[in-house]
């Protein structure tokens, strides 16, 4: 295991200690423990987090259009609004889009913000080289990456519970990728599964490029593989990651279990960032030789 | 003293906004003047009005090339300067000032204004409007360390510079389209928000996760385009964010 898993100070499996946020959380409940944790302390003013356009009076929820699972990138200030963005709603939310506007008319000095590894790429840039966001750099008070094979379209989302898991789109209580499938769970407690090769197509074109599974930019990133049911693997990344994430541990905010002592372990999570990082090289270097002596446009030179 | 960059500042067709931002580094400001930068020139910061021998020539504004006093300064600028700078959207990519079609008092006959790119080679771009302040701060203390630092110094100062040197080469020509052409139309984009975030007119919205651009308001300055991680993103350099940063604001101490 090597640079597939990024810079990190330490590792765990860990799960929030809050009942009421396990309820609704799609493993560990890291990122909401997190940043309600965060917010008490005053380490963060607000998070942007992947709301939904189902409270947005603006947006006419339709039968065949259920608002919950399109998300919108909202500046959550309490607990509250945490806890209603809980879950993973797969398909894109483009909360950087909010990391200046959180600065302006909602006023926050230190902005928590959790996004895909290709968002924590866009936020470490934005610090670097911030071009249009004035004033920005130094409110990232803490960033939480989550891991990321890809995304989707929320149009693909409609298209893959409604047309090949045949469920209405509201009536899905939650959707989960795992041991090689699609799952798509009803609130009557119907299951369906979909091979992972139905949904290749309709992944988002912009991840095959993309050479991070875990947000090696992130201050701290945390997923679902590696770790049990329940329980998320998280990584402890930068400085600023480090000294939250042992505040959010002394306050008990935590229930953590070494990783060499969990099932699947770590190797799932290094296999898996070398799929993707293997799969994405070859979509780079395809894209080389992709006309007649004309390649498509590599972003990383 | 010997150990500062010299810096001359040629202002042309810009609106003072570029000059704005540099001073909005405040304390910062008075920092890099004092360990760093020799101000030789600077129309407003400056009380001198002639282009000198520099090592580093910023210049705000597109060049009106009706206007001769304008089209002899910056060809002084570049004769005069090792390394040019073009600060903001004007200067980069003509931003506001394409839209001129003359007419305007006292000088009805300034219609023609071109980015500076256009007339003279430049070096490096800082495209924005304004361009942040946090941004030129970050070249500023790059381009000392490129001159006067050590060998280390040099080479992580060349790889952050790179993409900017890139940007200037690559032409005078931006809006919002590039996020179509060189973005979406490549295939690259992933939905992240960075350009609208970028857009000093909230020309840009994301819809169903892409950026939708409303055209006619587009000012062409080229932030969104240069802050998608998808435009360009040097993986060496911004993996190593933290240090960077460290290292510049240990700078401005």
């Amino acid at each position: 295991m090597g640079a597939e898993l990024g810079k990190y100070k330490s590792v765990v499996a860990a799960r929030s200690a809050d009942k009421e946020i396990l309820k609704g959380a799609q493993d560990g409940g890291i990122v909401t423990s997190l940043f309600a944790y965060a917010l008490d302390e005053g380490i963060i003013d607000g998070a942007i987090v992947a709301g939904s356009y189902e409270e947005d009076p603006n947006v006419e929820s339709t039968a065949s259009q259920n608002h919950h699972w399109r998300p919108k990138p909202i500046v959550a200030t309490t607990k509250a609004e945490l806890l209603a963005a809980r879950g993973t709603k797969y398909n894109i939310s483009p909360n950087v889009s909010l990391i200046k506007e959180a600065t302006r008319s909602y006023g926050l000095d230190k902005v928590g913000i959790v996004g895909t590894p290709c968002q924590m790429q866009a936020v470490r840039k934005g610090q670097l080289y911030p071009f249009g966001w004035r004033d920005v750099e130094s409110s990232i008070a803490l960033a939480v990456g989550i891991f990321c094979m890809e995304n989707f379209p929320y149009q693909s989302i409609l298209q893959l519970v409604e047309d090949h898991a045949a469920m209405k789109l509201e009536s899905v209580k939650k959707m989960e990728i795992g041991k090689g499938k699609f799952w798509v769970y009803g609130k009557r407690g119907q299951v369906v599964q979909l091979p992972l090769k139905v949904t290749h197509k309709y992944e988002q074109p912009g991840c095959h490029v993309c050479m991070d599974y875990v947000a090696n930019l992130a201050d701290i990133s945390t997923g679902s593989v590696g770790s049990p049911d329940g329980w998320s693997t998280v990584f402890v990344r930068s400085k600023i990651g480090d000294s939250v994430w042992a505040k959010a541990m002394a306050a008990g905010v935590f229930e953590t279990q070494p990783i060499e002592k969990v099932k699947p372990g770590l190797e799932l999570v290094s296999k898996l960032a070398n799929e993707k990082i293997t799969k994405n090289k070859n979509t780079l270097e395809a894209r080389k030789t992709f006309g007649v002596g004309k390649a498509l446009r590599n972003p990383y030179i | 003293m010997v150990d500062k960059i010299s810096v001359g500042y040629t202002h042309l067709s810009g609106c003072t906004g570029c000059t704005v931002a540099l001073a909005d580094n405040y304390g910062g400001l008075l920092t890099l003047l004092d360990r760093y930068v020799d101000l030789k020139y600077h129309l407003t910061l400056a009380d001198v009005r002639h282009i000198q021998q520099v090592d580093v020539a910023i210049v705000e504004g597109s060049v009106c090339i009706q206007d001769k006093l304008a089209v002899e300064e910056i060809k002084e600028t570049r004769e005069k300067a090792a390394v040019v700078v073009a600060l903001g959207g004007c200067a980069c990519y003509g931003n506001i000032t394409r839209f001129s079609r003359g007419g305007q008092q006292n000088q009805p006959a300034h219609e023609s204004y071109l980015p500076i790119g256009d007339l003279i080679k430049v070096d490096v771009y800082i495209p924005g409007c304004a361009p942040t302040p946090q941004m030129i701060r970050n070249v500023c203390v790059m381009a000392y360390l490129l001159l006067k630092g050590t060998k280390e110094q040099k080479e992580l100062a060349t790889k952050f510079l790179t993409p900017l040197m890139n940007m200037a080469a690559k032409g005078t020509s931006a809006c919002f389209c590039e996020l179509m052409t060189e973005v979406i139309n490549q295939g690259l984009c992933m939905g992240c928000g960075s350009c609208a975030a970028a857009c000093p007119v909230r020309a840009i919205t994301m819809e169903f996760g892409k950026p939708n651009g409303e055209r006619d308001l587009c000012i062409k300055c080229g932030a969104c385009y240069s802050q998608c991680p998808r435009g360009f993103f040097n993986t060496d350099v911004i993996s190593e964010y933290e240090a960077i940063n460290e290292a510049i604001m240990a700078a401005l101490q």
